[in-house]
């Protein structure tokens, strides 16, 4: 009876030391960061100046789009569908020859070219049905479609109402009355900026966490720790607190100063529910940075690794083009980085105000993706410590 | 004898401040030539500095140094004689590259002083030779032991005949036996080149004695100048050692307090145990470096651990400690097997390692604090405990000082307070005085006889140092992973009868190893180096490009990685960036439920850009399922659209579309019109009113990629992206870890160039990401099946180019950082997002705005991403994309010389 009450007294002892070895050990690595000044520079400007640029230079979809016309026709219709492409959406357009036409496509100078052929009018209102060629650079991705859209439908509307004015025909058979949810507008900014806020968490945290492992590992220190009374566990917990923290705070001032208050962005949901996100989200990414800190044996390793994975992260996630877009496998595979999670948990979050009724899933796939990785994390660090000393 | 010749340098006025600290502070110092000079004094009194600013690697601040007959300052005078003078910097191969074999190191400093290939074989050989390195010539330069990495170092510094060798702190941390072999050498170097001068800074006394001329210095300043013989005989004292006490200024001196050694008393009855080894043993592979070791160490005892460098001393400490699973045998703390798990027994162990371990970034008060909190010293006591600490081992100035900036002496206390914070019962410290002054190194051992005698704490210490070994109550002499023999001093001594312990020692270590003698130094003459070194030299570029792809060679993950990696990512990423936006998820709230509207909603759901969800219930469901991101699009159609159309009373269609994403939404807007417009042509059609012309039509043809295939159009792109990232990422670390790790000082001593070095630091990467950049061309084709239409020429023209930018700008972000973390951070913001986004890779970048137009227009891949499409997409050549060679043509020059301008020739 007696040596079980000791034993319990022990274990409870030790788990109050572990919190504090835990916390201990965190404040350490904030110390350490508050001494790097250039580090502390690369954040900060990460969190404002590089939310801002990314966010303010992204065009609109389609914004200053170059045509070039070739008009054959030279007809009042061919004269009004030229003026139909204004700025911002298009640059004025560019009147010229076939000749110059694939000329300057091959360029890249023209990302549309539109020919009227001659007689169009004449063979539009005699109903032999003409046709316009408009050529796309399907290597400008992000216009190509939605810009073959737009001047499809300003062709279809300018044919149109030309021939109501000129038959005085009725209205259309059906209208449409278009509402954009969330970005009535479809504000650019809005959603560069927070994608880029995600980004740079994302981007921080592994790098964070991965190099301070392997500066302990160059300098020797961990070894020194391990002779203390203090497990890798311990170790690494207090590395994922620490730097969690700090880029945490500086993703919550990012969005309140930068994308609020310097971009006017409005958030629509729970600020508090989008962080608590982040906050797991955060638990995932620097459980990561620890995994590559005990894969690479050296910084240029470690600095190429996060470069390779930092990629498709990046890019795949959903906050460059939309997911469901994209192919199944991709998509499959995508599921299993945090990120992905993330970013859709953000979007409903901060565009479409969503609750914690909605975006549960998310938050649950992101606990789980942070727990195993942490795991697996953790049982690599255990190992690469065994071999280490 | 010396007055024959002009001194080897003239020091005047000279002074040195780093911070608000005055390191150097020297009126007028004359160093004699053609024999050895030692600098002696306490730690941190800046001998370093000193001989740094002799070897021209330091920027003078203030005064004048001449050297060799020429003013220092003078940057053509540093160009002119740098081949004349070797420098080799304090620590164990500093100066060498761990990666690269004995061989190859020598090699390469070899071919850094511009020598043909058979004059280096020569050369190499009889280094080797003389200094019995011979047979560890393949072994890589960081698997050797400290000694012989000494006598690495001293090759490398002689590979070039100089006439003036300087050597700070050589033999530090070296065994006794590797130190008589390095001074033999240096002496038979000298007998055979005797205009030769050599300066030495050294911690040793007994080493001091052999010199010609001494410089005693301390706080900066030199206190006396002449023979050993001379400064004895002025201070009157017996011994060098006691000579220096004396030579300090008055308040120094008094702290000085000869060291009482008091005996230990024995307690009556069997002495407890603390510390056992039974049968200890380590094996790394076939490599036994711990053999059968046993000792008893009693409780209170201090035993001294003595061997050569490598001999397995730190292996057993660290089994001692648990960092280390003994391979067989066992080690007993207090009578109970080591366990790493428990962490009771480890709070009763105190372990300093070979190595400075302690935060650099951490004040001495955060450091005494963290560990007394990690051995969870109860939080009230921890003030008085650190204040106790700092007024024991005299830290009290240093409290809030961070360790980095104190000498070696000082940081050593610091160590040695913090593995006793939490007063621990046994002490393992592992040659805790290396590198130590005299001074500093006695007051250390009045503390630790202190411990041992007043508290009773076990003390298990390794040195190589014979005083020091002599105040142990007993010691071992440990070779090659076996205990030699265990005694007291006093035993070990009378049982070989000699008087010294450092002879005895000497004469087990012969005994074990053999004896071997190195054979005699014969120097090949060298033509004698008059010619001024040439101002660039393409055979000094081409030596640093050979060991940086030696280095890369050693390490073969990285290049893997690197060729693998961009090739797994362009798949992914050619494969999943989509060109056009599908699957779209839409939703419908009909209302009128006929024909009509159904016929409608075909439209949409037949297309493979919408897939059609249940229908919505209301208005309620619609916003639910749109907040939720379930849906992106919805429709809501009228009651009575099929009547109101045909009566042509035009209905309207209601639209709702996610904005949150806006590229998304607006080619949803296109589609839904698109179609909306489709459907009224339809209408008009099949209208039975005669005569209604249907309207013209838009035929749309995307050129480059007819089939809008995502991967054919992609791939052209995401090379470019690879392409920047990757290599940039290989050379972000290639100076900033050199400045990290000491190797950097190759560049300040010897006569290599910034641009050389840069140059030839670039080469390798760039060969390796123009091969990378075949490869991906290459599996773009035959795997891939993207169509290269244009020119290969123009393209792997472009990319030769493209890379060689990528490297330059991986180079400026490493010159300019300070720490690794910072090259990585830094390169990874300064690739990632101008790559991806400001580039054209996704948006075109005439269309950008503000920063980022101004960002992607001149940056590197944007042009690249033009010539890369164009030859991939275009059919284009030379002739219709030169245009953007441009920019990349004055990117590389700028780059570089934006390198060169950052990277400093001198230590500041």
């Amino acid at each position: 009876m007696k040596m079980n009450e000791v034993d319990r007294g022990a274990r409870r002892d030790s788990a109050r030391g572990k919190l504090a070895n835990v916390f201990h050990l965190g404040v350490k690595e904030l110390r350490s960061l508050a001494r790097d000044v250039a580090l502390l520079i690369l954040i900060v400007w990460a969190f404002s100046l590089g939310v801002h640029t990314a966010a303010t230079s992204m065009p609109e979809s389609l914004h200053h789009a170059s045509i070039g016309i070739v008009d054959e026709d030279r007809s009042q219709l061919s004269a009004r569908i030229v003026d139909a492409f204004q700025p911002p959406y298009f640059r004025p357009p560019q009147m010229i020859d076939l000749n110059q036409m694939d000329r300057g496509m091959d360029a890249g100078i023209y990302t549309f070219t539109l020919n009227i052929p001659p007689n169009f009018q004449r063979d539009l209102l005699a109903g032999r049905k003409p046709s316009i060629q408009l050529n796309v650079d399907a290597t400008q991705v992000s216009q190509a479609f939605s810009g073959a859209g737009y001047i499809q439908a300003i062709g279809a509307s300018e044919v149109a109402d030309f021939l109501r004015h000129y038959r005085a025909s009725t209205s259309e058979a059906a209208s449409l009355a278009m509402r954009v949810q969330f970005n009535p507008n479809l504000t650019r900014s809005w959603f560069g900026s927070v994608m880029e806020v995600i980004n740079q968490i994302t981007m921080l945290s592994i790098i964070l966490t991965g190099a301070a492992l392997i500066r302990e590992r160059e300098h020797g220190t961990v070894e020194h720790l391990l002779v203390m009374p203090v497990t890798p566990f311990e170790i690494m917990l207090a590395k994922v607190w620490s730097m969690g923290l700090v880029v945490l705070v500086a993703a919550a001032l990012s969005l309140l100063l930068v994308v609020q208050g310097w971009l006017q962005v409005p958030i629509e949901g729970s600020l508090a529910l989008f962080l608590l996100g982040a906050a797991l989200h955060l638990f995932a990414t620097t459980s990561m940075g620890i995994f590559f800190g005990t894969v690479a044996r050296s910084m240029p390793q470690l600095g190429l690794l996060i470069i390779l994975v930092l990629m498709p992260l990046q890019i795949l996630s959903g906050g460059t083009t939309p997911r469901e877009s994209m192919p199944e496998l991709v998509q499959q595979i995508m599921l299993a980085a945090p990120t992905t999670h993330f970013v859709s948990l953000a979007q409903a979050i901060l565009y479409r105000g969503a609750g914690l009724d909605i975006v549960w899933p998310q938050l649950l796939a992101i606990t789980a993706i942070g727990s195993l990785f942490f795991l697996g994390a953790l049982a690599r660090f255990r190992r690469t410590l065994a071999q280490m000393a | 004898m010396n007055a024959a010749h002009a001194p080897v340098a003239r020091l005047a006025g000279v002074t040195l401040e780093y911070g608000a600290t005055r390191a150097l502070d020297i009126a007028e110092l004359t160093l004699p030539a053609r024999c050895m000079v030692g600098l002696i004094g306490p730690d941190g009194v800046g001998k370093s500095s000193l001989l740094a600013l002799v070897a021209g690697a330091r920027q003078l601040q203030q005064g004048r140094v001449e050297v060799l007959d020429g003013d220092m300052a003078n940057p053509s005078h540093r160009r002119r004689t740098c081949p004349n003078i070797a420098y080799m910097p304090q620590g164990l191969g500093k100066n060498l590259y761990p990666t690269l074999s004995v061989q190859e190191n020598l090699d390469f400093f070899a071919r850094l002083f511009g020598q043909g290939a058979e004059e280096r074989a020569r050369r190499i050989d009889h280094l080797l030779r003389s200094t019995g390195l011979a047979a560890f010539r393949e072994r890589p330069a960081g698997k050797l032991s400290g000694g012989m990495k000494q006598k690495l170092g001293l090759c490398c510094a002689l590979i070039h005949d100089p006439d003036l060798l300087i050597l700070d702190e050589p033999t530090t941390g070296v065994d006794p036996l590797s130190r008589n072999h390095f001074w033999e050498l240096i002496e038979r170097i000298r007998q055979q080149r005797p205009q030769m001068s050599v300066l030495v800074a050294t911690a040793y006394m007994e080493e001091a004695e052999r010199f010609d001329h001494l410089v005693a210095m301390d706080a900066g300043r030199v206190l006396a100048c002449g023979s050993p013989a001379q400064l004895r005989a002025a201070a009157g004292c017996a011994s060098l050692e006691e000579t220096f006490i004396a030579l300090l200024p008055e308040e120094k001196r008094r702290q000085h307090q000869p060291l009482r050694i008091t005996p230990r008393a024995l307690a009556a009855g069997p002495a407890e145990i603390a510390i056992e080894a039974r049968g200890l043993t380590c094996r790394f592979g076939d490599f036994v470096a711990v053999d059968a070791v046993d000792f008893r160490i009693e409780r209170g005892e201090i035993f001294g651990f003595l061997g050569s460098n490598g001999c397995g001393k730190s292996t057993t400490m660290e089994m001692l400690t648990g960092l280390l699973a003994a391979s067989e045998g066992e080690a007993l703390l207090f009578g109970q097997a080591v366990d790493p798990r428990d962490m009771a027994t480890r709070r009763r162990v105190g372990y300093m390692s070979q190595a400075f371990s302690l935060y650099s970034e951490l004040t001495v008060r955060q450091n005494l604090v963290l560990h007394a909190q990690l051995f969870h010293v109860p939080t009230e006591r921890i003030e008085s405990r650190v204040a106790e600490m700092a007024e024991r081992f005299e830290l009290q100035k240093v409290m809030e000082a961070l360790p980095e900036r104190l000498p070696l002496g000082v940081r050593q206390r610091l160590s040695l307070a913090v593995a006793v914070i939490h007063g621990p019962e046994i002490l393992i410290l592992d040659e805790p005085t290396s590198g130590v002054d005299p001074i500093a190194r006695d007051r250390f051992w009045q503390l630790m006889l202190d411990l041992s005698r007043n508290d009773g704490v076990t003390i298990f210490i390794s040195t190589h140092f014979m005083n020091e070994a002599q105040r142990c109550d007993r010691i071992s002499l440990m070779h090659a992973g076996k205990v030699l023999d265990s005694d007291t001093p006093q035993g070990l001594m009378d049982k070989r009868g000699l008087d010294s312990l450092e002879q005895t020692f000497v004469a087990y270590l012969q005994e074990a190893a053999g004896t071997d003698q190195p054979s005699d130094f014969a120097m090949p003459t060298a033509a004698p180096h008059t010619a001024r070194p040439a101002r660039f030299s393409l055979l000094r570029l081409f030596s640093y490009a050979w060991r940086e792809s030696l280095e890369l060679r050693r390490d073969p993950i990285r290049g893997s990685m690197a060729l693998l990696g961009s090739v797994l990512l362009m798949f992914i990423i050619g494969y999943g960036i989509s060109l056009d936006v599908e699957d779209l998820a839409f939703a419908v709230l009909d209302r009128d439920q006929t024909g009509s509207s159904q016929n409608y909603i075909l439209n949409l759901s037949g297309s493979r850009y919408f897939i059609e969800q249940p229908p919505l219930r209301d208005h309620a469901d619609l916003e639910r399922r749109m907040r939720s991101g379930e849906i992106s699009l919805a429709l809501e159609i009228p009651p009575h659209f099929g009547r109101d159309i045909k009566r042509g009373a035009s209905p309207e269609v209601g639209v709702w579309i996610d904005g949150s994403m806006p590229t998304r939404a607006e080619t949803i807007k296109g589609y839904v019109q698109g179609m909306h417009a489709h459907y009224l042509q339809e209408l008009a059609q099949r209208s039975p009113q005669a005569g209604q012309p249907s309207p013209a039509s838009l035929e749309v043809r995307y050129r480059y990629n007819p089939d809008v295939e995502s991967l054919k159009a992609m791939v052209p792109a995401v090379i470019p992206l690879l392409l920047m990232l990757i290599p940039a990422m290989l050379t972000a670390l290639g100076v900033v870890r050199e400045k990290e790790l000491g190797s950097i000082i190759n560049l300040y001593v010897t006569p290599v160039t910034r641009l050389e070095f840069l140059l030839g630091k670039q080469l390798p990467y760039i060969a390796l990401g123009f091969l990378n950049c075949l490869l991906l061309v290459l599996l773009a084709v035959t795997l891939f099946d993207v169509p290269l239409k244009g020119s290969p020429l123009t393209l792997m023209l472009g990319g030769l180019l493209y890379v060689t930018c990528a490297t330059g700008l991986g180079l400026l972000m490493s010159t300019f950082t300070r720490s690794q973390i910072a090259a990585v951070f830094g390169t990874a913001i300064a690739t990632l997002v101008p790559a991806i986004q400001f580039s054209g890779l996704i948006y075109p970048v005439s269309s950008l705005e503000g920063l980022g137009a101004w960002i992607g227009q001149l940056y590197p891949t944007s042009h690249f991403l033009v010539i890369s499409r164009g030859a991939f997409s275009k059919a284009l050549g030379l002739g219709d994309l030169y245009g953007y060679f441009i920019p990349l043509l004055i990117a590389i020059p700028a780059l570089t010389l934006l390198s060169a301008n950052l990277l400093k020739k001198q230590e500041r």
